[in-house]
């Protein structure tokens, strides 16, 4: 039923890049050994055009991705097709360059390439491995139905509060309304934890409250000091559902931080595209204007 | 003060009758009487059901093929405008109005009507039209002072009305919880609920209530197991009033700015019935039987409207336009008359509309004993085929486009002898009548077979939900009557003898399909007419593993699946549809029921007993052995999927989230999923704006994923009650809503799966130009938060769904846009490959 992108169509794409690298090789060897190979002589050409063709075929998944309604195939299709492509693209650009390196913009234009393809690797290791892993850790759930169960609980600890005195109260209510969930992409990726907690009777600043940890302990120790019964029993109440405050937050975060990873990879790839794609017209200009 | 007798006394000021003492009060000028006709309104304005429409609704003009015929205009407009047109036209018309008088009887007959109002009142009159609509009367608390005020209120039209205030619900069901809860975010409020829990509220309303009423921090509270004992009015506008509640601790008061009372509707039914109006049967949606002139089987009593199962407002009006005509003696042809005509257009025939009309409906025996009226309406609402060879086709196929030129909506439909009338797969439900020559079917295993003038057609389709399996083609000269689902489902339920005619004949089908008989179709008919039909709702046991069997069940509607094992550790290893067969172990030698049958949605099943069962295989021995082979092919596919333990729940999964009646169903696996959205991305920008599913939501198990998205029902429950007849499964098995949408909202509440969503117009995207070198509007995949325009809000919301992408070439455009793969969508056939590729 499901069939996922390196497996599209039976390896179609694999097959068609193991056939387009054997070409190259070819191609390559068929240079002899008179001269030293480089990307002057025909099979240069050869090799350099069909490498500037595969970076165009390469970066038009970003277009592709987006004309929701084309009849070009689909976008899985693509995408399997992109990865073979991109490595094969590594190679045989490699042929073409002939091993020739230096500090000029002909390199440059290689080394982007290099970059891109390196930053494709980790976004497809991303794309295979975490999926999984964000299933396991929702285990059923989703972010949104966490979510749901997170204002749910924080609705139930403030109505209990109400039965508890003052500065117990504050205590709580001041924990909720300063747990941060997301912050910026590093925060996400950090899984950093910013939230604060006022604690009156200690102090009139905000202290941390990293994972709940400090109000769970407080309430804890504050349940055998409780004023009466009715207190004692919100408390051990709270302090149970701050528990399970704990667990979702951990859940979240956990999410965010595996989308955030699934994401942030796109910005070094499209960006290094981009310069790519510049470094490669200079090169090619270049090529033909200092033949 | 002596009464004098009206000629006509009407019965509610909604659309049908408003228009009806419109044309009364025209024709009492015209003969230059005064006080000939009298409108009855409960309400204390016109037309409450529609005032009761939400502040700025955009009230639709539906069917647009048909011509308003009323003294009272009608234009698609706004709420506001519409009602004070009518105000303007009452004016105009000199129609004769008396606000907030209810009737509670009417009583007699022609010419001698009493008609009884609840202030005690009794009016005299020659002849009733009872236009008081469907949505009922609100019940009330039943207490002095309890008449409808600003301080005592059965509806809420807008709760930001109030601010600040003191407010008491009384009610537990939806509409009590909707509006307590709309009520919370600005005031104090008290909902009051007879028992001690909301038992009749739907889950997201229960969970809504019961958490406002936990939060100590709102100012909500619910009194429960308590009664109204009284109500004490407020002594000027301003000053607040009194409730004193009847509670467990004892009588408790509260001062209070208004009171508002959501008890539900009386449904007019039984007042109805107390008038002397029959109705077929005890169907909840059935229709009192009327004649030609809209008369009930009380002579005198006319009935029209959504009462007379019309429920759109320019039929209600046309109708009050004519029914006026009828009793002052007009024999005048309905509006839709020429709509007729044109319908039978192109039939060899030289005979006027109407004499054709009477003609079809001696020919199928099924219809002869319908009411005219009701045949009327199955004929307007239906396409006339009529198939013609190849010359006569062309010929025809001219005069069908000089008349397209007049502009008529409704024409003989043409098609080539010998062409496909359906085919096999195809999942249209229509329903055919043969009037005139012959048509073929053919089965799968290539058996054809005739049918002739006066029998139909294309039955199963229509009650199982299910693609077509034969192919039906059309003779030559053959002319049919081609019924969409909603009419003939409509006609069903309120004729007896149609339903009858339907369910014998699909029951020999049924039979012959999967047991291959060779009886005579008089044998057939009469091991038919034994034959009986069960229901059983969703989740009902059909029967028990362990148990002795002493019956087989043959699926028509929906999905029955087997289980294994005891109580806890049940699993279910198949599910089996429409056609298929249930429990056949049992009689072909062990009695012992292997399995647990349940039923995962409502299921409608042929129950046969041995000796039936015998009576239809030993006819033909050779079936015995298909028989046999297939019910070795169940045991095995069921073994495989009761062997692994996880496949077992996965199955149990999918029915619950409603796979086992979806035709099409979106499934991500979890496993390949990036969470990137194209999918949702991709939907909204193929579809205005709007994505129809919602992949973060819906419930997962086992890595599956099945994301709040259109399962494209089998029988479709949205398709229910929808007014405007916007809904409709595409031949291909897409179901979608069209642009005929009244924004009722009806089809949002019947999806059981949350799918429909009332939504605006989005705004319209520039083009990829405007937006790269303007920076004008929301380029390709950026949806953000759109900015509704005036137009849009005019236009009112919409109901929107997915449609399977139907009118893109490519297919469904969210599984083309995954870029991993994980999206694929299924059919209950997939099940298998499904779970047994976990
Ligand atoms: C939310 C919603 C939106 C809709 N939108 C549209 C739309 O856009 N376009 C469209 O064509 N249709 C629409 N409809 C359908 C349309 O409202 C009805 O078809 C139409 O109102 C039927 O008209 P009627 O005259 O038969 O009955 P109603 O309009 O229901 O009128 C009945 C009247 O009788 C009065 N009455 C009842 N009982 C008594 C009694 N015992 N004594 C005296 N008076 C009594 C009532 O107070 C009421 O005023 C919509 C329906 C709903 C619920
Ligand atoms: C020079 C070579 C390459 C170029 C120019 C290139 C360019 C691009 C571009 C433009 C996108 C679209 C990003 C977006 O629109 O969101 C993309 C996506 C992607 N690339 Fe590459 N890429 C290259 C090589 C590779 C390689 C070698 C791999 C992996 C082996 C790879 C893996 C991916 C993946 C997994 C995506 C995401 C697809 C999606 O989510 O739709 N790329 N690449
Ligand atoms: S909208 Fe709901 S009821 Fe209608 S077909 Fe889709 S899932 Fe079924
Ligand atoms: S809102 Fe739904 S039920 Fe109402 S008219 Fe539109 S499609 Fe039909
Ligand atoms: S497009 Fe595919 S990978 Fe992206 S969110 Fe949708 S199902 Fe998941």
């Amino acid at each position: 039923m499901f069939e996922n992108l390196l497996k599209y169509k039976k390896y179609r794409y694999l097959s068609l890049s193991l056939i387009l690298i054997v070409s190259a090789a070819v191609i390559y060897l068929t240079q002899g050994i008179e001269q030293p190979a480089n990307g002057g002589t025909w099979q240069g050409y050869t090799l350099g055009i069909f490498s500037a063709f595969l970076v165009l075929l390469l970066t038009y998944l970003g277009i592709r991705k987006r004309s929701y309604s084309s009849r070009m195939g689909t976008v899985e299709g693509w995408t399997s097709a992109h990865v073979f492509l991109g490595t094969s693209l590594l190679l045989i650009a490699t042929l073409h360059a002939a091993f020739q390196v230096g500090w000029n913009i002909h390199t440059l234009a290689y080394v982007l390439m290099i970059a891109v393809i390196l930053s494709g690797f980790y976004g497809l290791f991303t794309y295979l491995h975490y999926p999984q892993v964000m299933s396991k850790n929702n285990n059923g759930g989703s972010q949104e139905s966490w979510l749901q169960e997170l204002a749910q609980i924080d609705d139930e600890i403030k109505n209990r509060s109400g039965s508890c005195r003052a500065e117990i109260r504050l205590l709580v209510l001041s924990a909720i309304e300063n747990t941060k969930i997301s912050g910026g992409l590093f925060s996400q990726l950090t899984r950093s934890d910013n939230s604060k907690i006022k604690i009156q009777s200690e102090s009139d600043k905000y202290t941390s409250n990293k994972n709940q940890e400090r109000v769970i302990s407080y309430l804890a120790r504050a349940l055998p000091n409780s004023l009466n019964h009715a207190e004692a029993s919100a408390i051990d109440g709270i302090l149970s559902k701050f528990s399970r405050r704990q667990r979702l937050l951990k859940i979240i975060k956990r999410n965010l931080q595996i989308k955030a990873y699934l994401k942030v990879w796109l910005l070094f790839h499209v960006p290094l595209t981009i310069a790519l794609l510049a470094a490669l017209t200079v090169h090619i200009l270049v090529v033909f204007i200092y033949w | 003060m002596p009464q004098n007798k009206f000629k006509v006394v009407i019965i509610g000021s909604g659309p049908a009758g408003l228009s009806a003492a419109a044309r009364a009060a025209y024709y009492e000028k015209e003969h230059g009487e005064s006080s000939a006709h009298l409108l009855l309104e409960a309400f204390s304005g016109l037309s409450k059901t529609i005032y009761q429409y939400q502040k700025g609704k955009h009230v639709m003009d539906e069917p647009g093929f048909l011509n308003l015929r009323s003294p009272m205009e009608f234009a698609a407009g706004k709420r506001e405008e519409v009602l004070q047109a009518w105000e303007q036209g009452v004016q105009q018309n000199g129609i004769n109005i008396q606000y907030e008088k209810e009737v509670i009887g009417i009583t007699g007959e022609q010419p001698d009507f009493t008609v009884t109002l609840k202030d005690g009142k009794k009016i005299t009159t020659e002849n009733v039209v009872l236009s008081i609509g469907l949505q009922g009367n609100p019940r009330k608390l039943g207490l002095p002072g309890d008449d409808e005020s600003t301080f005592v209120r059965y509806t809420l039209e807008d709760p930001d009305e109030f601010e600040e205030k003191t407010i008491v619900v009384v009610g537990a069901g939806d509409a009590a919880i909707e509006n307590a809860l709309g009520l919370a975010q600005n005031n104090t409020v008290y909902i009051i609920n007879r028992r001690n829990e909301f038992t009749r509220a739907k889950e997201g309303n229960l969970n809504a209530v019961l958490s406002a009423i936990n939060n100590k921090s709102n100012q909500f509270f619910c009194q429960y197991n308590t009664n109204v004992k009284s109500i004490q009015l407020p002594q000027s506008v301003d000053e607040k009033g009194a409730i004193v509640l009847d509670t467990p601790e004892g009588d408790l008061s509260i001062n209070c700015d208004c009171i508002i009372a959501r008890l539900g509707a009386i449904a007019p039914r039984r007042f109805v019935e107390s008038c002397g109006v029959e109705f077929p049967n005890d169907k909840p949606d059935s229709i009192p039987d009327l004649d030609n002139h809209y008369q009930s089987n009380v002579k005198g009593l006319y009935i029209i409207g959504a009462l007379g199962g019309y429920p759109l407002i320019k039929q209600a009006m046309n109708q009050g336009h004519d029914v006026i005509e009828f009793i002052h003696g007009k024999e005048i042809k309905p509006a839709d008359h020429p709509l007729l005509e044109q319908q039978f257009k192109l039939l060899p025939y030289v005979m006027d509309a109407q004499d054709i009309l009477e003609l079809y409906q001696q020919r199928v025996p099924m219809f002869k004993r319908m009411n005219a009226l009701a045949f009327r309406e199955l004929i307007i609402e239906s396409n006339i085929v009529i198939a013609l060879d190849e010359q006569g086709y062309q010929e025809a196929n001219k005069k069908q486009e000089l008349a397209k030129a007049k502009n008529y909506s409704k024409f003989t439909k043409l098609i080539k002898a010998g062409d496909k009338i359906f085919k096999k797969e195809e999942y249209s439900n229509t329903f055919y009548t043969i009037v005139e020559g012959e048509v073929s079917l053919t089965t799968e295993e290539g058996k054809s077979f005739k049918l002739k003038a006066g029998q139909f057609f294309g039955e199963m389709s229509l009650l199982s939900g299910r693609p077509r399996k034969t192919d039906a083609i059309a003779g030559n000269d053959c002319i049919l009557i081609e019924t969409p689902r909603r009419i003939m489902l409509k006609l069903m339920n309120s004729n007896d003898e149609v339903a009858q005619g339907i369910n014998r004949i699909s029951t020999v089908r049924a039979l012959q399909e999967a047991f291959n008989p060779n009886l005579s179709s008089k044998e057939m008919l009469a091991l038919a007419a034994t034959v009986k039909m069960v229901e059983f709702k969703a989740n009902e046991t059909l029967f028990k593993e362990g148990e002795k069997g002493k019956h087989l069940y043959l699926i028509r509607l929906g999905t029955v699946s087997l289980a294994k094992g005891i109580k806890h550790n049940k699993r279910v290893t198949t599910q089996l549809q429409s056609g298929e067969l249930v429990g056949q172990l049992a009689l072909m030698g062990n009695p012992t029921r292997t399995h647990t049958a349940v039923a995962a949605v409502r299921v409608e099943a042929f129950k046969l007993n041995l000796q039936q069962f015998l009576t239809l295989i030993k006819s033909n021995k050779d079936q015995i052995k298909v028989l046999q082979s297939d019910l070795a092919d169940l045991m095995q596919k069921s073994n495989l999927m009761g062997s692994v333990y996880e496949s077992v729940d996965i199955n149990k999964f999918l029915l619950k989230q409603g796979l086992g009646e979806a035709t099409n169903a979106l499934v991500i696996d979890e496993n390949l999923c990036v969470a990137c959205d194209n999918c949702e991305t991709a939907c909204a920008e193929t579809h205005s704006g709007i994505a129809r599913l919602k992949r973060e939501q819906g419930d997962s198990f086992a890595g599956l994923h099945i994301p709040i998205s259109c399962r494209h029902c089998e029988q479709p429950h949205c398709m229910k009650d929808c007014p405007a007849d916007a809904i409709h499964r595409a031949d291909s098995g897409e179901v979608f809503i069209d642009d005929s949408c009244i924004g009722c909202g009806n089809c949002e509440t019947n999806c059981p799966y949350d799918v429909i969503k009332m939504s605006y117009d989005m705004p319209k995207k520039p083009g990829l130009l405007a937006w790269m070198f303007l920076g004008l509007g929301k380029g390709p995949g950026e949806l953000g938060n759109p900015v509704i325009d005036a137009k849009a809000k005019d236009k009112g919301k919409k109901a929107v769904k997915c449609d399977l992408c139907k009118d893109l070439k490519t297919g469904p455009a969210c599984v083309r846009a995954c870029p991993t793969g994980a999206a694929i969508r299924i059919s209950p056939n997939d099940f298998v490959d499904l779970v047994e590729g976990r």
